[in-house]
């Protein structure tokens, strides 16, 4: 690693030609960032033989003011201010071709607001660049004056507990099952009877849209009956995520309005509408007194692979800005890839007011949130009642734990899965409470509360053997982690 | 007939599925509250609607005692006035990013619970308005028990 190399200055530096990127501004390894800098961490792989320094320069050049060739016209600006400066860069502990690159952005190089501007500049360009094997976004830095032009979550973790009377305990959902094929009216039924048994909230999965099985005007009809009749059943609220994603603004804000009419407290949306049509959506929650469910769907294509992409820490940090209410974060036990130590990174830049530095769990910045509402993260895939301890274990008291399969796979029907499961947490929320060692006690405690609830004991004994005790692929570089098992 | 849920009962708060609370149990709720310096309150009401937020305040929420077993006397004091509503114990979180409660659980319940009424109005389309009443409400409050 050649980091000697020196910005060229003067007439020199605006000679006709090609010119490596170090030399031209974008490594700056005395600069200290400001407090007003956004500040991105990249993993870098480059190609054999390129200088890291030079490759790292070469991101920062790109993803700012920097194009392949030496421009006269850099000379009308203020350009020193607008390259961004490589700073930093480190090899990866326990890797040979990896390392991580610290860049420093002005605050000017962006605009207020906007998600679309941010990642236009930092994943716009550089993730194709030849002179790289791979680059993945590790993580980024927002300063406050940026963090301030968002509005952030429409309703954030303490309104919706209040506003749903709903407090001291996770909340419970599942999403509705089969995911495709159900008519309006059975897809109600599930959701009147898992709201029925216990569950606070039930979901439409993240491709449940309007197909020719079920408008999405039937299945909002029925689905807020259901929500009625549950909330007249229980003297508790109830509330279904309307998934109103469609193919354009207009349809999904039609749709939203239709849920708003029918009395919904929540509506839906995928990650895949895109970040615009998110910031629209959450400011058009915001302007109803609507709680907005955020599904990631699709974002394994780039969030898996720790060589390139981006890291799910940085998708739960931009979606904050951009004002979603709920994130799915992952279970840690469940089905769905999720590191123990990562995910607790992620979950705590959803939930916390201020993250310090924990580079055990990928956090690389402190971060201040400048008082942004909290999102609620969402634990959902391949969970069950028996894993109770472990779930309030790993991912705490705020949170939505869905389990879809492990309320309505249970043996005696759907009220039975949701009772399980409402049973399970309770126990569990009071034994933590009153002190007792509820991790490693868990099976004993849940055993207990199944003498006198045959829901809970009939889902202990059916999905007592199932675990998903795979190999992360997304895992710290600073701290050995393992999968827990059960 | 009973409510229809499996409960057979209102399920609001953190553990209404858990059979009620013993004073013992109790005590144990207030010590975590109280270890997180989260004020206790105790409120009553004979309308359990979901969206009846302000149940009426049975005092003060109890700032400055440290003492869970003086916390308990209230609930108990509280139990002993009204009988036959429902109770609830609050906990009050004042730090920055909360300042709201925390914990809230029920402690005492009529012994009939007669459940709520859903009204549907039919509107345009296939739409339909719903509102729930309180079967508990339902005589004006000077005739209630």
């Amino acid at each position: 690693m050649d980091k000697g190399a020196k910005t060229v200055t003067g007439k020199d530096r605006y000679k006709s030609g090609v010119m490596e990127y170090r030399k031209m501004g974008y490594w700056e390894p005395d600069y200290e960032p400001k407090d007003t800098d956004i500040i991105a961490m990249f993993r870098i792989s480059p190609q054999d033989g390129v200088d890291p320094i030079e490759a790292a320069a070469a991101v920062a050049g790109e993803s700012s003011t920097a194009t392949w060739t030496v421009v006269w016209t850099d000379r009308l600006t203020a350009s020193e201010k607008y390259r961004a400066k490589a700073y930093r860069v480190d090899p990866v502990p326990n890797s040979d071709d990896q390392y991580f690159a610290y860049i420093a952005y002005d605050l000017d190089l962006f605009e207020p607001g906007s998600i679309a501007n941010l990642t236009a500049s930092i994943i716009g360009n550089v993730f194709g660049f030849k002179p790289l094997k791979a680059l993945r976004l590790e993580d980024m830095r927002f300063p406050v004056a940026y963090v301030k032009t968002f509005d952030g979550p429409a309703t954030g973790i303490v309104v919706e507990r209040e506003r749903l009377d709903k407090f001291g305990r996770p909340l419970l959902g599942a999403t509705v099952k089969p995911k495709l094929g159900l008519s309006g009216r059975n897809y109600g039924r599930v959701v009147y009877e898992a709201l029925k048994g216990g569950l606070d909230f039930t979901k439409d999965d993240e491709n449940i849209n309007s197909q020719p099985f079920m408008h999405w005007r039937d299945r909002f009809l029925y689905c807020m009956e259901a929500v009625n009749k549950a909330e007249a059943a229980t003297g508790e609220l109830k509330g279904t995520y309307l998934n109103v994603t469609a193919g354009t603004m207009e349809e999904m804000y039609k749709r939203a309005e239709f849920a708003k009419e029918l009395g919904s407290c929540i509506i839906m949306i995928d990650l895949v509408i895109g970040y615009t049509a998110i910031q629209s959506m959450s400011k058009w929650a915001r302007d109803n007194d609507m709680i907005l469910h955020l599904h990631r769907a699709g974002h394994g294509t780039y969030t898996r692979q720790k060589t390139h992409g981006i890291s799910f820490r940085v998708i739960a940090k931009w979606m904050r800005l951009a004002g979603v209410d709920h994130l799915h974060g992952g279970t840690v036990v469940g089905k769905l890839e999720g590191d123990p130590a990562m995910t607790r990174g992620w979950y705590d830049y959803m939930r916390e007011e201020y993250n310090p530095t924990n580079y055990e769990n990928g956090v690389f910045f402190d971060q201040d949130w400048a008082s942004l509402n909290k999102v609620m993260p969402v634990a959902s895939g391949g969970i069950h009642a028996g894993q109770m301890h472990q779930l309030i274990q790993h991912l705490g008291e705020d949170v939505v734990l869905q389990f879809g399969g492990g309320t309505i796979g249970h043996p005696d029907g759907i009220e039975a899965g949701a009772v399980a499961n409402r049973v399970a947490l309770e126990c569990m929320i009071q034994a933590r409470n009153e002190g007792r060692d509820y991790v490693n006690e868990g099976p004993e405690i849940l055993n207990a509360a199944a003498k006198w609830c045959s829901p809970l004991k009939a889902a202990l004994s059916t999905w007592k053997d199932v675990t998903f005790n795979y190999e992360s692929t997304d895992t710290s570089d600073f701290a050995p982690t393992a999968t827990p098992s059960n | 007939m009973a409510m229809p849920n499996p409960a057979k009962r209102v399920t609001q708060g953190q553990f209404s599925f858990l059979p009620d609370l013993t004073d013992e149990q109790i005590l144990a709720q207030i010590k975590y509250a109280l270890k997180n310096d989260w004020a206790v309150n105790v409120e009553y009401t004979d309308d359990p609607h979901p969206r009846n937020t302000y149940w009426e305040m049975f005092g003060l929420p109890m700032f400055d005692l440290k003492d869970p077993a003086g916390i308990l006397m209230e609930i108990n004091e509280c139990r002993k006035t009204f009988p036959d509503m429902y109770i609830r114990v609050t906990a009050f979180d004042n730090t920055h990013g909360w300042e709201a409660p925390r914990m809230s659980y029920i402690v005492n319940r009529p012994s009939s619970e007669p459940g709520f009424r859903l009204h549907r109005q039919n509107r345009e389309g296939r739409n339909i308005g719903y509102s729930i009443d309180s079967y508990a409400a339902d005589k004006p409050e000077g005739e209630r028990p």
